[in-house]
């Protein structure tokens, strides 16, 4: 089973050390990892996707985590009713005679190209994993020169925050 | 008033009331070190830094005060994490203070520099590396914060030479802000009441408990439950002290090397009571059988310990000071006692396993059975020495056979099986409780891997008597290359010129030996009367197994008995 948690952590040194290592020590199976600065400056916030077997594991996956010292708080936003979006740039082979092939794919999908040359060009989009993982799968008949994605990040509907779930 | 970084660091460890630093200096510390000589702050110089840190562990495992060391950049902090992972493994508050290189110096593969924060991240409660004045006394106060409360661990705090040397208007904060730490207490006392429910409905109940009761000083509180209710008492290795091993419900260690009735107890049991445990797999063997006719409870001050091995039935999370006399009371309230295991013949059952096979040796008659020597010991101290060991077959051979009687008086690398703990450990117990017996059992393979502590034993007169259990045998490889390797005993032997007595000698401790049963007890007894740290080499026979035994992957009722008498 996939779980998303929503995890705040001090914004100090080696935080991201701490929780690595623990993830790693613990063979934990992490599908993503995405952190980013907050609306607190002091505070951090990491998205992680993590598979488990079965609740069990996933109650050690977070009771471990929230053992760490600089962990504030962990929101399992699963379950609650949220908008879950990554980040992709993909370089893929574009000449003369395909790209405006490619440029329909782009539409279709509704992302955007941000960079183009002679050769290639960078497309960029933002969506839940499958839309991504689609996008590249037809992409890769233009051939794919290179992808960069961000991880998972996620945020729950509604006006409770996950400092305060 | 303007201080050194170094002088801050002795000034913090004043406000912890730390009595004692055990350590070795080096260049990225030659300012601390220098900060200790002005200020004649004790310090304990150990032959390895190794043995500071086993040290500081031994003290803290003795009093339940935090242990502290100090160690080098490099080399010197690198060889603390054997020590900082035992502490770790078994829960035992330590703070570590090591140099770092200067702030510039960092990141550049400089001389005896070495990423220690990086290196322990997963053997700490928490690390810290300083690279400003400004956050020394903070960090300071935190780490001694987070090393002691809640569940107890090893703390660094890696500190930039720089930082010893630049200075700070010194004032030690009051308090400390963590918002992502909390050190629990007081938990949910509904969930005490459930636990009074299931004894309620229990027929064959079973208190397993476990460090955690040694690490809380919680026993008097322990022994209060036993005494009221009269259930039966199985201890993991880190349990034992906490309730005397000759009281009548103690049926002893449970586990690999535990004993019958234990084992026996464990499968047959419909409710176990787990206490400040860990259901580490020397314990359990395979979960899948452990304890499968058991409703099974969990009480711990680490909410991550529950379901981590075991599942639990139900769970009671909090501090066992604020768990046990409450559970203590509601026991009284509900009227729950002996009466109803009785009734069940439940007791009766457990004695008549203790009786019919109680722990035994196989060895023929003629040479020095491992067992009486610890027995003799146990006579001797009146079970009131603080037992020291290292790992192999004489520490199982300690865990069985000494008749322990208070808290925190074994003290034994249990969760990382650290060979090479003892001596130093030893140390630690000793300094702190001079007027203590402390005794030593170790073997011919431990002892060698920290022998350079006999100077520190010895510079410091400290009265520690060690008891080399000398089969000539890495004793536990060995029994299972005999077990489970078709007896190919492949690099296990300790045969050579080594000469205890001598090696004891050359760094000024008294040296003695047995070599026959008749001397065992003359020689014991003038070495625990003599002056001193003493080693007595016993020299015992080549193949005695630590029985019983389940055999990995068994069951606890499926124990190799063979040998045992009865």
């Amino acid at each position: 089973m996939k779980y998303i948690l929503a995890v705040l952590v001090e914004n100090r040194p080696g935080v991201l050390t701490h929780i690595s290592g623990l993830i790693s020590r613990r063979a934990f199976n992490i599908e993503s990892i995405a952190a980013g600065p907050t609306e607190e400056v002091d505070t951090t916030r990491i998205t992680i996707g993590v598979e488990v077997e079965d609740e069990f594991e996933l109650e050690q996956v977070v009771n471990q985590l929230s053992k760490l010292v600089n962990v504030i708080k962990i929101a399992n936003i699963t379950y609650v009713d949220s908008i879950q979006r990554e980040l992709a740039l993909i370089k893929v082979r574009a000449n003369k005679a395909n790209r405006s092939d490619l440029v329909d794919v782009v539409e279709i999908f509704r992302a955007k190209i941000v960079d183009v040359n002679r050769e290639t060009l960078v497309v960029e989009l933002s969506g839940e994993e499958s839309k991504i993982d689609a996008l590249c799968e037809v992409l890769t008949d233009f051939g794919i020169l290179e992808i960069v994605r961000t991880g998972r990040i996620a945020i729950s509907r509604g006006p409770v925050p996950a400092k305060d779930m | 008033m303007k201080m050194l970084g170094a002088e801050v660091v002795i000034e913090c460890l004043k406000a912890e009331e730390v009595d004692i630093v055990f350590g070795y200096p080096g260049g990225a510390v030659l300012t601390l070190y220098d900060a200790l000589f002005k200020t004649d702050f004790p310090h304990i110089l150990t032959r390895h830094e190794q043995g500071a840190v086993h040290a500081a562990d031994g003290y803290a495992r003795a009093t339940g005060k935090t242990g502290v060391c100090f160690a080098t950049s490099g080399p010197g902090g690198t060889n603390l994490v054997t020590g900082i992972a035992t502490a770790y493994m078994d829960s035992i508050p330590l703070v570590a203070i090591t140099g770092q290189v200067g702030v510039s110096l960092i990141g550049k593969d400089s001389f005896q520099e070495a990423d220690i924060c990086g290196i322990t991240t997963p053997i700490t409660k928490h690390n810290y590396l300083v690279k400003k004045i400004q956050d020394l006394p903070c960090v300071m106060k935190e780490a001694f914060y987070i090393a002691r409360t809640g569940r107890p661990g090893p703390v660094l705090i890696d500190i930039s030479k720089d930082v010893f040397n630049d200075t700070l208007d010194f004032v030690y904060p009051e308090t400390v802000c963590l918002r992502g730490y909390r050190s629990l207490f007081a938990g949910n006392s509904n969930q005490i009441d459930l636990v009074i429910d299931a004894l309620e409905k229990a027929e064959k109940p079973v208190i397993f408990v476990g460090g955690g009761v040694n690490i809380s000083g919680t026993s008097e509180e322990m022994r209060k439950v036993i005494n009221l209710t009269g259930i039966p008492v199985i201890s993991s290795l880190m349990g034992l002290g906490c309730i005397p091993s000759d009281v009548p419900e103690h049926l002893g260690m449970v586990g690999m090397h535990g004993t019958y009735a234990a084992n026996m107890a464990t499968m047959d049991c419909d409710l176990l009571i787990g206490i400040g445990v860990r259901f580490d797999d020397r314990v359990t063997s395979l979960v899948q059988n452990f304890a499968p006719k058991a409703t099974i409870i969990h009480f711990d001050i680490d909410p991550a310990e529950v379901n981590k091995n075991v599942r639990a039935d139900l769970k009671v999370i909090g501090d066992l000071r604020w768990s046990l006399p409450l559970l203590c009371e509601k026991i009284v309230e509900h009227s729950i006692t002996k009466k109803q295991w009785a009734k069940a013949e439940w007791v009766d059952l457990v004695q008549e396993w203790k009786r019919e096979k109680p722990l035994a040796s196989s060895l023929p008659a003629g040479g020095i059975r491992p067992q009486t020597v610890i027995e003799k010991v146990s006579e001797l101290t009146q079970g009131e020495a603080i037992i020291v060991t290292d790992v192999g077959q004489h520490q199982m051979w300690t865990a069985q056979s000494y008749s322990f009687n208070t808290q925190r008086s074994f003290l034994t690398s249990g969760g990382l099986g650290t060979m090479g703990y003892g001596l130093p450990a030893a140390i630690g117990a000793q300094i702190t409780l001079p007027e203590k017996d402390v005794v030593l059992f170790t073997g011919d393979g431990s002892i060698m891997m920290n022998c350079q502590e006999l100077a520190t034993l010895a510079d410091n007169g400290l009265p520690v008597k060690i008891i080399v259990m000398n089969n000539q045998v890495l004793g536990m490889v060995n029994q299972w290359q005999r077990m489970f390797y078709g007896k190919r005993y492949s690099h296990s032997s300790t045969k050579g010129c080594t000469d205890f007595v001598k090696l004891a000698e050359a760094m000024g401790v008294a040296g003695l030996r047995v070599t026959k049963p008749e001397e065992l007890n003359s020689v014991l007894e003038k070495a625990l009367k003599m002056e001193g740290p003493v080693l007595v080499d016993v020299l015992l026979p080549e193949t005695e197994d630590v029985l019983p035994m389940v055999a990995p992957g068994g069951r606890l009722d499926q124990m190799v008995l063979r040998g045992i008498i009865g």
